[in-house]
């Protein structure tokens, strides 16, 4: 059996398995600075620790950060990251550098269990949970890794299905003794899984972005089965009664469908759900996947939709599209081809 | 920071009841039973949990609206953290039950339904609640014991009722997967269709029904996450 990787722990999980070790109590703080402050990739770099220490590491874990295994780029300068996720198959993260900023999109899952029907990602079924340490990766082996000013977890999955490592993941990016970074610099996107998005908003400080495509319920769970049991309303409830701070940002997200939810009629009914609330909502472009009846909306009606919403005082923008010539933009991450697919349950 | 799971399950409203059956009614399948305290629609889901330490897990109400009792199909996950769990209860044990949720709900009129393996359990309280008889029935299992309630269904739908079984041949049985047979079927025009079950059945089936010209509005989706 493989052994368990060090990368991806917090520092009381560190400090357990040195106390179980017999090490010194600081060798955990060191540990911490090593993996994610100095970015070593092996126990051998950690160089203020005992040959003998690093030996009973090196015997019992392994570091568990990999090199992603593939690249591509985009003519936008978009790059799209195939990483390993040990055995299980392989995921992919969109790095997608701006002006000012240069954000990275990282998954959470191997394919996804909600299946939406606009998404390459949930055309490829469930095939497994990343570990915390596995979405770090994603960070800590990009090339880019100095230059990242944002990290979104948009990437394959639902993050939210994947409460506990993704929280995990998210404390050791913002904890002092990880990788510091202020998590206002972080959105983790949900489609509303009511209850693993009440503990995110209670215990992260990071953004939240909620894939709304649609604020009627008969439309939405159409395109997002998720409503059936989640639905929009609820998950939009939820929030409102939650104390958010001036500085924490919710947005809404929305994939524009020609003639699906691109109206004046869904203008209205968002503003009534969204009413007196302190949100952004950012309209995306549609881009087609295979056999999907789906068509984006054109510029025309996106402008009108994007008027419309903020004459009722909304911050809207509309997301530029990024990567699309190498499938990196947003729900157009698969590695379908690459995966062992599950034995079908039927 | 907390990053345990204690905080929401806590606030999440649910009810301890007592567990008056657990049947096994095929290898790694129970009907769980406990007592009904409130009304709810057929189709629609619990959420379920042996103790405040474990995230409960949503489950669809299989029995009838009017019955006295709710129960719910359930298969084991032998990794899985609460099916474990669950199939270890006995009569008398405490569930953690919350009030029926969800809007994958049964009508009148006419549909196909299509299961994969434990999906078909809403199906079942809609057939109780008399909205088969405009139904058929396609439900997709590996094995031959995984048509669950399969007499009730044959009995109530007769030919209108499909099993096909992916791994094993069998009397009545189609064999190949679900998918295969609604490859080769002419599809109906102006009805609905009904899927349930895990995200692979539900976007395998949901492609196939496109690809035969079926409008997404006519197509509603539970999947088992
Ligand atoms: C609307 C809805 C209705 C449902 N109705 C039913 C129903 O009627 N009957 C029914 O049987 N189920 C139903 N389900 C599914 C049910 O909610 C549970 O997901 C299922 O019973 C598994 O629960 P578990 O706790 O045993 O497994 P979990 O612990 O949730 O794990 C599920 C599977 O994932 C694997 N897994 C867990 N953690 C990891 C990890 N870290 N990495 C890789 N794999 C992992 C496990 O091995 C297991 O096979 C429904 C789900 C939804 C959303
Ligand atoms: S949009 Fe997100 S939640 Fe929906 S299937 Fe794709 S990855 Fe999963």
């Amino acid at each position: 059996m493989e052994k368990p990787a060090l990368f991806g722990q917090t520092l009381s999980e560190i400090q357990s398995i040195v106390a179980e070790l017999g090490l010194k109590p600081y060798v955990a703080k060191q540990l911490t600075e090593w993996l994610y402050q100095k970015h070593a990739r092996s126990f051998a770099e950690m160089t203020n620790l005992s040959l003998s220490v690093r030996q009973i590491l090196d015997e019992k874990f392994r570091l568990g950060k990999s090199e992603p295994s593939r690249v591509q780029a985009s003519s936008d300068g978009t790059k799209k990251y195939l990483f390993p996720a040990g055995s299980r198959g392989f995921i992919e993260a969109a790095y997608i550098p701006d002006e000012d900023r240069a954000t990275l999109c990282v998954s959470s899952q191997v394919g996804c269990k909600m299946g939406c029907l606009f998404c390459m990602t949930g055309k490829q079924g469930f095939q497994a949970q990343l570990s915390a340490g596995e979405i770090l990766n994603q960070i800590s082996s990009l090339p880019e890794r100095e230059n990242l000013t944002n990290i979104v977890y948009m990437g394959m999955g639902e993050p939210l299905d994947n409460l506990l490592q993704v929280m995990k993941s998210l404390e050791i990016l913002s904890a002092n003794w990880g990788y510091g970074m202020s998590p206002r610099r972080i959105t983790v996107s949900t489609i509303g899984l009511v209850p693993a998005m009440k503990h995110f908003l209670e215990h992260s400080e990071a953004h939240l972005a909620v894939s709304m495509h649609s604020p009627f319920h008969d439309e939405r769970r159409k395109l997002m089965p998720i409503e059936n049991v989640y639905p929009i309303a609820d998950v939009v409830e939820k929030i409102r009664a939650y104390n958010l701070g001036k500085q924490r940002r919710i947005s809404f997200e929305y994939i524009m469908f020609k003639g699906v939810n691109d109206s004046p009629r869904h203008v209205k009914e968002i503003a009534r759900l969204l009413n007196g609330m302190r949100v952004r909502i950012n309209l995306i472009r549609f881009h087609p996947i295979p056999d999907t009846p789906l068509e984006s909306s054109d510029d025309d009606t996106i402008r009108q939709f994007r008027e419309g919403l903020l004459k009722k005082g909304f911050r809207t923008t509309l997301r530029a599209s990024r990567g699309q010539d190498i499938f990196a933009a947003c729900g157009l991450l698969s590695t379908k081809e690459l995966v062992k697919l599950q034995a079908p349950d039927f | 920071m907390d990053i345990g799971l204690s905080g929401f399950i806590k606030k999440l409203p649910l009810v301890s009841l007592p567990v008056i059956e657990n049947l096994q009614i095929s290898p790694g399948a129970f009907v769980l039973t406990v007592e009904r305290i409130s009304d709810f629609l057929p189709g629609q889901v619990v959420a379920l949990s042996t103790d405040d330490k474990i995230a409960p897990r949503l489950y669809s109400i299989c029995s009838a609206p009017d019955n006295e009792y709710l129960q719910v199909l359930f298969s084991l996950k032998p990794d899985g953290e609460l099916t474990p769990l669950l199939a270890r209860l006995k009569p008398g044990d405490t569930l953690r039950v919350s009030a029926p949720f969800g809007a994958f709900l049964g009508d009148d009129r006419p549909a196909w339904w299509i299961a994969a393996g434990t999906g078909v359990a809403p199906y079942r309280a809609m057939m109780l609640a008399g909205l088969a008889h405009n139904k058929k029935l396609i439900h997709g299992g590996r094995f031959a014991n995984q048509f669950y309630f399969q007499d009730e269904f044959l009995d109530c739908l007769g030919e209108s009722y499909i099993r096909c079984c992916s791994q094993e041949t069998g009397d009545g049985l189609f064999s190949g997967r679900l998918t295969q047979w609604l490859r080769e079927q002419v599809l109906p025009s102006e009805i609905s269709f009904f899927l349930c079950g895990s995200v692979e059945m539900v976007v395998e089936t949901r492609d196939i029904l496109i690809s035969k010209g079926v409008d997404i509005d006519n197509i509603m989706s539970e999947v088992y996450f």
